[in-house]
């Protein structure tokens, strides 16, 4: 039920054993660090944090809207300027993942123990592009009236027509506005949190300067010697 | 009305002018990303 804390003081609580486990996986100097390898000073390192920086006016302007309401947004000239950039954003969101993503991908930035990194990369993108759509459907016009009524053919036709209803605008603005930006919000976050734990991904020619795969060769290399894996004689 | 938009085809391939741009803008970006060096880059460790 306990375990011992290096200061000598027992841990009693699970919240005790999150906090030691949370400190471990994330110290706060690898949470909040000051430098990064020198490779980072590149411009396809930026467009990760590009994408947070679309993403958090995403939101700043989804909660003005949310605020004034579409009688604001859709009438008023400041509304309509707001309900643009908000527009603009998730435009600027998407490019900026999608580069992030080819270089990512073309780094193989799964390598050295970060497939958890990548696989959240996925869901966010996954998931905004849901959020996205969801968007089209509350422009109260003939335009989101014709998205809904085809993209409910491809939603019943998988089974889940009856119960995620595109055509039911109340359903689609809470699903927008609520749900699917909390999900957004919950991966992006858990996506960030692991580059900080296991560290930016190198290039593929800079490979030998970071721990995590210096650390697995080594892992590897000691499973090779203890199995006799490879051993010719 | 909303405008019907400018569509470019190619045959059986059809392409809305908007989304050929956006996507020729991200390919433009990522191989500037690539090519330009990074404003205080150098003499980095």
């Amino acid at each position: 039920m306990s375990a011992e804390q290096g200061s000598g003081s027992r841990i009693v609580s699970w919240t005790g054993r999150f906090r030691e486990r949370s400190l471990k996986a994330l110290p706060p100097e690898k949470l909040l660090p000051e430098t990064q390898p020198s490779y980072v000073a590149s411009w396809i390192y930026v467009f990760g944090m590009g994408s947070i920086a679309a993403l958090g006016y995403v939101i700043v302007s989804g909660c003005v809207l949310a605020l004034n309401g579409p009688a604001w947004y859709h009438v008023s000239a400041f509304g309509h300027f707001i309900n643009s950039t908000h527009l603009w954003s998730v435009e600027l969101f998407f490019m900026f993942m999608v580069i992030h993503l080819w270089g990512k991908f073309w780094m193989a930035s799964w390598r050295g123990g970060r497939a958890l990194t990548w696989i959240t990369g996925v869901l966010a993108f996954v998931v905004s592009i849901v959020t996205a759509f969801t968007g089209y459907l509350l422009q109260t016009n003939f335009d989101s009236e014709w998205i809904a009524f085809q993209a409910k053919d491809a939603l019943n036709a998988v089974g889940v027509g009856a119960w995620f209803n595109v055509a039911n605008l109340g359903q689609i603005l809470m699903w927008h506005i609520v749900l699917l930006p909390l999900a957004v919000g919950a991966v992006v976050v858990l996506h960030v949190l692991l580059v900080r734990a296991h560290g930016v991904v190198p290039p593929l020619e800079a490979a030998e300067t970071d721990s995590q795969l210096r650390n697995l060769q080594l892992r590897d290399a000691a499973g090779t010697l203890e199995t006799g894996e490879g051993d010719l004689s | 009305m909303v405008a019907q938009g400018i569509f470019l085809g190619w045959g059986q391939f059809t392409i809305q002018l908007g989304n050929l741009i956006v996507i020729i803008a991200m390919v433009v970006l990522f191989v500037l990303a690539l090519l330009l060096p990074f404003p205080g880059g150098r003499g980095r460790r």
